[in-house]
């Protein structure tokens, strides 16, 4: 199937029926021309890619490039995408359009939750990505994927019409890439809940829960009260001694593989 | 400038003398600036002072209500009281038409000041808001809480002294970035690597959300009478197709009549205002873009026309009149979108919408072409624009404005006015009187749609729109069919003004100097395309609250200059926040499925309401 031989396309189809054509088998004869060979992968990704609803979701700015892609001029319905689900059930794709902010990632956790695998997120523009122009805000979060896993990112603020079409392109690749094999959600395990972050005086992840008492209740809270502005100033998580010179001894040991013997 | 100020002087004394005449002794202080007179009132007479002015002065109009922290102020004491906050009011008269009334309540740090809600219940979400973000207790507010952060959340973001978790520096461009083009990031410094912190002390193990006072368990369950029925609350969004964006209602219903509905915010607070402050007043310009995002050049226009009208800048004729297409423009576009959705919310999924946005994309093609982006355009400038406009560009608009777009509005108006189902589901619903639409501080084609022929491009005219013909179209009914109608009236009154506008807009070079941006740049701080001098503008000390007609309504910018290149005080005053005043009061008796309808006409854009 990969390359096109002499003869054109029957002729394709003829030769590689060939080797199916044992006793077990029986293909009739007016079949024979129509049937097609592939691989299950191939068929299953192209099917999925093929018909992949986004969710109806929009946080911003962003949200209003992405419902011109879905409209007319640009038409997303080309790529069998134009139905947008409202609902995170039935929605294979969402796109974080716009801006994050900490009062919002609590529920947009809780829908990817509950969208059912295969799921893809794309992160729109700037704000989703980073942080984008309100990166320093006080309820801005920097960036979706602090959160929640993301496939492709989308450059822009917000990206035109075209550079979103162009992400989505990338996720079908990425889609067309998989193996029914190795995809997690035929796995036997079950696929995690990301936890939900929780609002307290600020957003907490709760699994960073131990780091964050360490600091408020441990040695960050001396370090705070000596500390005028009433937020706590830590020093930079730097690398201890120890860890350095492990990173030097791998090094060493990569320049020596290298060398030429 | 000059002028302005003379008469600011000869008329300040009398008013200070009539209204203290009528209230005695609420006017304790005068400051005339250049740009604006500012009364200071004593707290305790503001109630009295504010019902002698809404009752025989017909002041009926509260326009903008807002705090500003003087912890660091860098200026000189404005007017002898140095309390630390300052809450600002403006007030307008809709009868008398004419510029503002400006009330500052000085308080000290933990005082309370009496809610205005009792006489302007538009107060409601902007004292709200005040609490929310600089701490301010409302006494007599009906339901004082946190809008735009949430329960629970640690300090009031908007003081001075608080810090936030990127906090580097007072004042941009920050040392670190320049010149040497270093950063410090706190997710680097942070072992949680969030823009996060936490108060000492608090355990989030221990730590439990504190339950928030939902306003509609406060609805009466029944009425008199009635068959006994349990009512229930019904939360829509966060996420929710019809909300317009991250927007949550929460209702209480009796079958599927609502008794009750509480607007909730926050979910898209971007904090425009504290970063804004830290901001140079440029780099303000990108950021009005992202308010109303979807009609970023009259966001553009109000914030350039109010740092003008505190700079003393001046506008070449014509970039005057390219403002005036692109604002009409956005106008066009804004309506149209706008109708297109009120149609989605009526349950025609999309197909109206595609019709109504078709033009959108030739309008947004033109705006590409002369500002490089299609929808945050950050096209204008403190005396003019960016750039002119590119060559054949004023033929492609005439030809739209003259013939595709008219075509477009009767093809919507033929296909959706006389439709059975607009008509059924319009008439009648969402319905609030007008002097109620008045008190909510409600503006915009709502105010119109109930017959109120308010509009600031007539009340007080800015920019030229005094040059041009054109109509301020008003309906009776105040319901959504009318508010549907309006959009498309409104619409076409905005064809009308491109049409003039872009016959006579003027060409070519004045004297030399560029036509599209102010000669006066030039001598203060350089040019905008790069001149000799400091690149910063730094306005005179002052403030300014200046409004524009945004095709949602009254936008207006309150500005507080300490002479320095940031802004001290920069508050918008969105029309989408302060209309959802209106929101509870409209949805009370209709059905769940009108509700979302009457969000839809009210057409918020949530970059605005949440900034
Ligand atoms: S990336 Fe830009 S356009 Fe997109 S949401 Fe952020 S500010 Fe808005």
């Amino acid at each position: 199937m990969t390359t096109t031989p002499e003869g054109g396309f029957q002729a394709l189809k003829e030769e590689q029926i060939q080797q199916y054509l044992h006793d077990s088998i029986v293909v009739p004869e007016e079949l024979q021309a129509n049937v097609l060979v592939t691989t299950v992968d191939k068929i299953y990704n192209w099917s999925r890619k093929a018909s992949m609803w986004p969710l109806l979701f929009g946080l911003a700015c962003c949200a209003i490039e992405m419902i011109a892609t879905a409209s007319a001029r640009f038409d997303l319905a080309r790529f069998g995408m134009e139905v947008m689900r409202p609902s995170p059930r039935q929605s294979d794709l969402m796109f974080v359009s716009g801006t994050v902010t900490k009062k919002m990632v609590p529920a947009i956790v809780r829908i990817y939750n509950q969208m059912a695998e295969p799921r893809y997120v794309v992160s729109m523009g700037a704000c989703a990505t980073g942080g984008g122009p309100f990166k320093e805000g006080y309820t801005v979060v920097s960036g979706i994927d602090k959160y929640i896993p993301v496939d492709i990112y989308v450059p822009g603020c917000p990206p035109t019409p075209e550079a979103l079409i162009y992400g989505l392109m990338k996720v079908h690749e990425k889609v067309e890439r998989q193996s029914i094999q190795q995809v997690p959600w035929y796995r036997k395990e079950r696929s995690e809940f990301v936890p939900i972050p929780v609002l307290g005086p600020d957003i907490f992840d709760p699994r960073q829960v131990q780091l964050i008492r360490e600091h408020t209740l441990g040695e960050g809270a001396a370090q705070a009260a000596t500390d005028d502005g009433g937020g706590i100033t830590l020093k930079p998580n730097l690398l201890t001694a120890e860890q350095k010179q492990q990173l030097r001894e791998i090094k060493a040991r990569y320049m020596a593989a290298k060398q030429p013997a | 400038m000059s002028d302005e100020a003379t008469m600011v002087a000869e008329e300040a004394p009398a008013v200070e003398h009539s209204l203290n005449d009528a209230v005695p002794g609420a006017i304790i202080g005068e400051w005339a600036e250049e740009t604006e007179k500012a009364l200071f009132v004593a707290p305790d007479k503001l109630l009295p002072l504010l019902r002698h002015l809404k009752e025989n002065e017909a002041y009926d109009y509260l326009s903008s209500l807002t705090c500003t922290d003087y912890l660091s102020y860098g200026g000189k004491k404005r007017g002898g009281i140095s309390e630390r906050f300052d809450v600002v009011y403006h007030l307008f008269s809709t009868a008398n038409k004419g510029g503002s009334l400006n009330l500052h309540v000085r308080v000290p740090e933990g005082d309370t000041v009496d809610s205005a809600t009792s006489i302007y219940p538009g107060a409601n979400l902007q004292e709200s808001e005040v609490y929310d973000l600089y701490g301010i207790h409302f006494a007599g507010h009906p339901n004082l809480r946190r809008v735009l952060t949430w329960d629970g959340f640690h300090g009031h973001p908007m003081r001075k002294d608080w810090k936030e978790a990127y906090f580097e520096e007072d004042a941009k461009p920050f040392r670190s970035r320049h010149p040497k083009g270093g950063y410090q990031w706190q997710e680097d410094k942070l072992p949680w690597g969030k823009n996060a912190t936490y108060p000492p002390e608090w355990d989030p193990e221990t730590w439990e959300k504190p339950i928030s006072y939902v306003p509609v368990s406060q609805a009466p369950h029944h009425k008199p009478g009635d068959i006994d029925t349990d009512s229930l609350v019904i939360n829509f969004g966060p996420h929710h197709p019809s909300t317009h964006g991250v927007f949550r209602m929460l209702t209480r219903v009796e079958g599927e009549t609502i008794i009750a509905l509480e607007p909730e915010m926050g979910y898209l607070h971007r904090n425009h205002e504290k970063i804004g402050e830290r901001n140079t007043w440029l780099m303000n310009m990108p950021f009005t873009d992202r308010l109303d995002y979807i009609n970023s050049m009259s966001n553009n226009w109000a914030y350039a026309l109010a740092v003008e009208k505190l700079a003393g800048i001046e506008v070449p004729e014509r970039a005057e009149y390219i403002r005036v297409i692109m604002a009409e423009f956005s106008r066009t576009l804004n309506h149209m979108w706008g109708i297109g959705f009120i149609l989605n919310d009526l349950g025609a999924l999309q197909t109206p919408a595609q019709y109504a946005i078709e033009e959108r994309e030739m309008i947004l093609d033109l705006f590409e072409e002369v500002s490089g982006a299609r929808l945050m355009c950050n096209y204008m400038r403190f005396g003019g624009v960016v750039r002119d406009l590119t060559p054949g560009w004023v033929e492609r608009a005439r030809y739209l404005a003259n013939e595709r777009l008219p075509r477009a509005l009767d093809m919507l108006d033929r296909l959706l006015s006389d439709n059975e189902i607009v008509r059924g589901r319009g008439y009648g619903v969402g319905y609030l009187p007008p002097e109620d639409l008045i008190a909510l501080s409600i503006s915009g084609p709502m105010l119109r749609a109930a017959g109120i022929k308010y509009d600031v491009r007539k009340a007080e005219p800015y920019g030229i729109y005094d040059r041009f013909e054109f109509d301020i179209p008003t309906l009776s009914d105040g319901d959504i069919y009318a508010r549907y109608y309006i959009r498309l009236l409104e619409a076409r009154e905005a064809v009308r003004i491109l049409q003039q506008a872009l016959r006579d807009i003027p060409g070519g070079e004045v004297q030399g100097a560029p036509a599209y941006a102010s000669a006066t740049l030039d001598q203060g701080f350089g040019t905008i395309m790069g001149g000799k001098g400091g690149y910063t503008l730094r306005p005179p000390e002052g403030e300014v609250y200046h409004r524009v007609e945004a095709p949602k309504g009254e936008l207006g910018f309150y500005l507080v200059s300490d002479g320095k290149a940031n802004p001290f005080r920069y508050h918008v005053r969105s029309p989408s926040f302060i209309n959802l005043n209106g929101l509870g009061p409209m949805s009370v008796g209709y059905k769940v499925a009108d509700a979302v309808v009457i969000l839809g006409a009210i057409d918020i854009v949530l970059g605005e309401v949440d900034r």
